[in-house]
């Protein structure tokens, strides 16, 4: 009775181990059908669909500027989904990298503009990823105390602890922290030259990157090679069995959402110091929601996530790309990025589960 | 139902069975777990379809594609596990079974039509409360008032007072008869053969998906019902290969005692009461009964899964009263839970993570934060090597096994340690014979080599060949302990039955349950 029934006569299957052979060829069916899907609906908007994706392309990785561009966008798009793909790992469904990561630019720029605002670069810099992966750690504690502690889906906890942190950095770039000399325009003074993270040659392209990279081996490591990650495993594959074997359950529940949290918030960090050099309002444009999507189509596996926070910015510039020179709406993007994801999570289905008839039923 | 047979896989659940009922009156059918009760009733109520054999009501042939067709043919059957929506009213879950109206429920008629039933039939169930609202007995009679409100005549009841309090019990025994009185057909499964004396106009008796007699509670006694119903172990045990003659050794020293113990459920009814249990090194203590009647809480309240609320545990001279799962297992308790795949190990991850669930934490498994991996792969491999474990390699996905090597490569992880104390329950619940065989055999070198073991089974073979005392547990007591050689698989089953006093020879009750 463990099947669901969906058309009569048939049911859904799990099928027991999906060779990788037959998930990699899924996916690559799954993005073509998308890319036909999405060309389709372009077709009947007016557009010829070949232009728009060589346009994409070409905006994306056609020249260095374009390449740069794109990893700018990957940076933050990485850390929150490292984030994500951590507490997804454990069936943690943490929402609130959007938040976490607000809260992470919030207690950076506080660290940088006020705490130690003449201090050289080598203090400066640790000092800020430090604080905004307490920040993030801290809006990752608290979903996570809710949830070990009594039981509260941290679905909606960390969902709705996204508006109180955007809303508290409006506040603060409106209010308290407003550079009195911007002439009324919300956002902060711009930070002391010593917490801007260096940058690539002449392009945008910055620390943060690195950060990412570092974090995605350092998290492959903690799931392959350490206890803590073998744990997080079982206790995400089947709690009763980390139950059974005495594992520290709630502790390890707090521990994922601050660790999760306090990635997204190095990403809030990175995008203060690399990118704006202010907190400013809309600093984020939904890079906590696409981490989502980032962790998810990663299979949460953190170099999976380092390549699909790439594609995922290819389409973000090339979108862009399309406003700039082909007058395009700016809905096209997003709407081939929800095409992909709509097409790979039903490949995922198919990879994982089978349809078989039932016979002597129905 | 006249010749029913069902097969699931290999497995003939009903073989052939011919069944009747009549108006008018309570039908009891009894028999051991697996006999095939649950499975030829959910025939009768649409749930499952026949592979052969026909059902006739009043001699009319019939033919059901699902519960529905069931009930509009007035059979309706009230489940273990209840169909009620929580947050909905009485009247509303009534209403869910019906699609007569999609826009108006009138649900102020079906409360009034409901609240007559009621009140004819003595349920007392008040149509407006919410099903949250009401206790376990009071939610089995709005299961019982929506059947009658769908116009059902035959009343098929699974074990209806397995969930019961015992007035609860006492109150829908009543009902039942009430109901039989008016004319309705009565079916009920169950266990519990003082229930059935006292209950049943008619009584049928299934084994091994046959039905073996078919009798009267003014005709039999429950001796002869116990035997029927676990007969073939008396005449299995004599031929039965595993029953080898055990070397008689003395016990050594006490390694678990039991003083007192008393436990909560998980439908928060004492699970336990009073529970006074011992077992030495090098002895095998079995523990006989009927599902549900406290053995799972008794493994988890020894293995430290479960609080106690009374009483205490102690293994090998410390006090383990709730003491944390992972401290009683450094203690040296080996585990081999109940439902291996939802409890022991981990379907979705390789077989290397599985074999180290228990000593991850410990050198050589790990040093510092780190696995050690090159001594992760030696000590599976070992581990499949030793334990004869059939698998493509350690990188296999463990749902990918069979469950008897699932079972295999658990045990071997369980019992690596040379564990001072084994917890084994179902060990060989849904393995093959092949598996079976060498999991008893492990089972008796571990034996012999001087663990304590509590062997929680339902297989009264099992229990017979491998424990030196068998202690029956019923309703969370433990209704007497007697030594394993020379038992009678019939006085078992009267305990089992929860029969206790009449029973005769207890002179071991008491004195042997502290070793």
């Amino acid at each position: 009775m463990a099947s669901v029934p969906l058309l009569r006569g048939y049911r859904i299957e799990r099928v027991p181990a999906p060779s990788r052979l037959a998930t990699a060829l899924v996916s690559l069916l799954s993005l073509l059908l998308a890319l036909v899907f999405g060309g389709i609906v372009l077709a009947l908007a007016g557009e010829n669909p070949l232009t728009v994706y060589q346009t994409m392309l070409r905006g994306a990785l056609g020249d260095w500027n374009g390449v740069a561009e794109t990893l700018v966008k990957t940076t933050p798009l990485l850390l929150a989904g490292l984030g994500v793909a951590v507490a997804f790992r454990m069936q943690l469904w943490n929402i609130g990298a959007e938040g976490q990561l607000y809260l992470g630019a919030i207690f950076a720029t506080g660290t940088a503009l006020f705490l130690i605002p003449t201090a050289p670069g080598w203090v400066m810099v640790p000092a800020m990823i430090v604080a905004a992966l307490i920040g993030g750690g801290l809006w990752g504690f608290i979903p996570g105390a809710l949830r070990a502690w009594f039981g509260a889906s941290e679905i909606i906890t960390s969902l709705m602890l996204n508006y109180v942190a955007i809303l508290f950095s409006e506040y603060l770039v409106h209010g308290p922290w407003r550079d009195p000399q911007a002439y009324g325009f919300p956002g902060t003074p711009t930070l002391p030259d010593a917490a801007w993270l260096a940058r690539w040659g002449t392009t945008r392209v910055h620390l943060g990157l690195l950060f990412g990279l570092i974090a995605a081996v350092t998290l492959w490591v903690m799931f392959r090679r350490t206890r803590w990650g073998y744990e997080i495993g079982v206790m995400g594959e089947n709690p009763r069995a980390a139950h059974y074997a005495g594992m520290p359950t709630k502790r390890t529940i707090i521990l994922v959402m601050v660790l999760s949290g306090a990635l997204a918030g190095l990403a809030g960090m990175s995008e203060v110091a690399g990118i704006g050099h202010q907190l400013q309002r809309n600093l984020s444009p939904g890079y906590g929601y696409t981490a989502i999507i980032v962790a998810w189509l990663a299979r949460l596996h953190p170099f999976g996530a380092v390549l699909v926070a790439f594609l995922l910015a290819v389409l973000t510039v090339g979108g862009d790309q399309l406003q700039m020179s082909l007058g395009l709406p700016a809905a096209i993007a997003p709407m081939l990025q929800g095409t992909i994801l709509f097409f790979l999570l039903g490949g995922d289905l198919l990879t994982r589960y089978r349809l078989t008839r039932v016979l002597g039923v129905g | 139902m006249r010749g029913i047979t069902k097969r699931f896989g290999p497995v003939v659940a009903n073989d052939h069975v011919d069944f009747e009922a009549a108006w008018g009156e309570v039908h009891a059918l009894v028999g051991e777990n697996g006999a095939g009760k649950s499975t030829l009733m959910s025939i009768l109520a649409g749930l499952y379809r026949p592979d052969s054999g026909t059902i006739e009501i009043d001699g009319t042939p019939v033919r059901f594609r699902s519960p529905r067709d069931a009930i509009e043919h007035g059979i309706g059957m009230v489940y273990q596990h209840f169909m009620l929506v929580e947050p909905f009213t009485v009247a509303e879950n009534v209403v869910l079974g019906e699609r007569r109206s999609t826009v108006d429920l009138g649900l102020p008629r079906v409360e009034r039509e409901l609240a007559e039933l009621s009140e004819r039939y003595g349920l007392g169930v008040d149509p407006k409360a919410h099903i949250w609202q009401l206790s376990v007995g009071e939610q089995q009679r709005v299961e019982i008032l929506r059947l009658l409100y769908l116009g059902a005549r035959i009343l098929v009841f699974d074990e209806p007072t397995a969930v019961l309090t015992p007035q609860e019990a006492t109150s829908l025994i009543r009902t039942l008869r009430g109901l039989a009185a008016q004319g309705f057909s009565v079916i009920f499964i169950s266990h519990k053969l003082d229930e059935v004396m006292e209950v049943a106009d008619c009584i049928s008796i299934l084994r091994r998906g046959q039905i073996v007699a078919t009798t009267a509670p003014n005709e039999t006694d429950r001796r002869t019902l116990a035997r029927l119903m676990v007969g073939r172990e008396l005449a299995a045990l004599v031929e039965h290969p595993a029953v080898e003659p055990r070397d008689e050794r003395e016990p050594g020293e006490t390694v678990l005692a039991l003083r007192g113990v008393g436990a909560i459920g998980e439908k928060g009814l004492p699970a336990l009461r009073d529970v006074d249990l011992a077992v030495r090194a090098g002895e095998t203590l079995g523990i006989a009964g009927v599902a549900g009647n406290g053995q799972s809480e008794l493994a988890e309240v020894v293995t430290g899964l479960r609080r106690v609320t009374n009483g205490t545990v102690t293994i090998a001279g410390r006090d383990m009263t709730n003491r944390p799962a992972a401290e009683v297992a450094r203690a040296g308790v080996a585990h081999i839970p109940e439902d291996r795949l939802a409890t022991g190990l981990i379907g979705g991850m390789d077989l290397s993570a599985n074999a180290i669930l228990r000593e991850y934490g410990r050198p050589p498994l790990s040093s510092g934060p780190f696995l050690a991996g090159q001594q992760v792969n030696t000590f599976t491999d070992r581990l499949i090597s030793d334990h004869d474990v059939k698998a493509p390699g350690r990188w296999a996905k463990l749902r990918t096994l069979s469950g008897g090597n699932q079972q295999k490569l658990l045990l071997g992880r369980e019992l690596a340690g040379s564990p001072r104390l084994i917890v084994a329950v179902h060990p060989t619940r849904g393995v093959d014979i092949g598996a079976t065989e060498a999991i008893h055999e492990e089972l008796r070198r571990q034996r012999a080599s001087g663990a304590a073991t509590l062997l929680i089974s339902e297989d009264l073979d099992e229990l017979l060949a491998l424990s030196d005392r068998i202690a029956v547990l019923f309703d969370g007591r433990v209704m007497g302990v007697l030594p394993a050689r020379g038992a009678d698989p019939e006085q078992i089953g009267l305990l089992m039955a929860g029969v206790a006093a009449d029973a005769a020879s207890q002179t071991e009750t008491r004195s042997a349950a502290d070793g």
